[in-house]
């Protein structure tokens, strides 16, 4: 976490925050979008500013907003959140040997400031974990950098948003911005022919169910395509016998 | 717009705070506790697909679905300049090309079939 100065102090800190500073104006112009969005829906500013500052989490801001406006039911909203959120609690399964020497406040602060960018910034990084004190620091001031910068961007971008509403013209859609860094971080993960397929399946339905409520197209298309592919695996491994001995 | 330039209504507050510790919860899903704890395995080998099966999942429907039905034309900004950013990242595969490159280059062309050409 880049409050604490253990984080900010160390040099890895600013390895973190230049892995990210090429794509800051993307993450700025995806803020700005975001901070438009909430205030057009028809949120109060001092709502606008409260869930930008608390729930920093863009994609699923956006999946909520017209659920807000008709007044939808908590339990549909939060749902709906959870679903889109889904990824990352996929990411902190991948955090946690990372963090788990760490009290909980911590743990939970670091994994609450790891969005999408930072998390794959972050694993290609250090894709394995590190076994001393001294490589540890490391690994979290780099976290720490990178996930600043990030914040950073997406907060000045969503706040300026948020106040220059009708100054800023949405229809041009610099906001797309988000979605490409996601695209280009899912092309950074996809390294092995197994994970382009599940690419593939998970995006077709994703597509197909788009219309389920609470977004349970998202879990629907992540498990069918992860189940699909570990039939695969399983279905190749069983061919292949010499591969046998060298799996866990 | 109000006179003060700040609307104080909270309408939303429990909401918001509810969204929050959805966001806490999801992002320290894992880490949340102390116990030492091991997955069981078909779950450990999920985790090989499932950071991309999630945000394809998140993505694809907002580039290929609007209203919740596939894109009716091809003409749409939005794939387009998804494939441009693809391609481009494929075809520099070796060089390990940066995520800003798939960003300016999808942009590039995002942009003016969004603009001019309102797709």
């Amino acid at each position: 976490m880049f409050i604490l100065q253990q984080n900010f102090s160390h040099p890895a800190f600013k390895e973190g925050v230049a892995s990210i500073a090429s794509v800051c104006l993307g993450i700025f112009a995806w803020g700005l979008m975001t901070g438009v969005a909430m205030v057009n829906s028809g949120l109060s500013l001092a709502d606008a500013l409260a869930m930008t500052l608390l729930v920093f989490a863009g994609s699923s801001q956006l999946a909520v907003l017209p659920l807000l406006a008709v007044n939808a039911p908590w339990s549909v909203v939060l749902a709906t959140a959870f679903c889109v959120n889904l990824r990352f609690v996929v990411f902190s399964a991948h955090l946690r040997p990372y963090l788990a020497h760490y009290p909980r406040w911590y743990r939970l602060g670091a994994s609450y400031f790891t969005a999408d960018i930072s998390y794959v910034q972050f694993m290609q990084r250090f894709p394995t974990p590190a076994t001393n004190p001294e490589e540890q620091r490391v690994e979290q001031a780099f976290l720490a950098g990178n996930s600043f910068l990030n914040w950073a961007s997406w907060m000045s971008g969503s706040i300026l948003g948020i106040f220059l509403t009708q100054y800023i013209p949405i229809q041009w859609g610099v906001g797309f911005a988000g979605i490409l860094a996601l695209v280009g971080v899912t092309c950074k993960m996809i390294n092995t022919p197994q994970r382009g397929l599940v690419a593939v399946l998970a995006s077709i339905a994703a597509c197909l169910t788009a219309a389920w409520p609470l977004k349970l197209n998202i879990l629907f298309a992540m498990v069918v395509s992860v189940f699909w592919c570990l039939v695969l695996e399983r279905w190749t491994r069983a061919n292949k016998p010499s591969d046998k001995a060298a799996v866990p | 717009m109000n006179a003060f330039p700040f609307d104080l209504h909270l309408d939303h507050l429990w909401t918001i705070l509810g969204l929050t510790v959805i966001t806490v919860i999801s992002r320290g899903f894992f880490v949340l506790s102390n116990k030492a704890w091991t997955l069981p395995y078909w779950l450990e080998r999920s985790l090989e697909y499932a950071p991309i099966a999630a945000l394809l999942a998140v993505i694809a429907p907002e580039v290929l679905t609007r209203h919740g039905q596939w894109i009716h034309t091809w003409l749409d900004a939005r794939w387009i300049a998804c494939l441009a950013g693809v391609l481009y990242y494929t075809l520099l595969r070796k060089q390990n090309p940066s995520l800003l490159g798939v960003i300016v280059v999808g942009m590039a062309v995002y942009l003016p079939l969004h603009i001019w050409a309102g797709a």
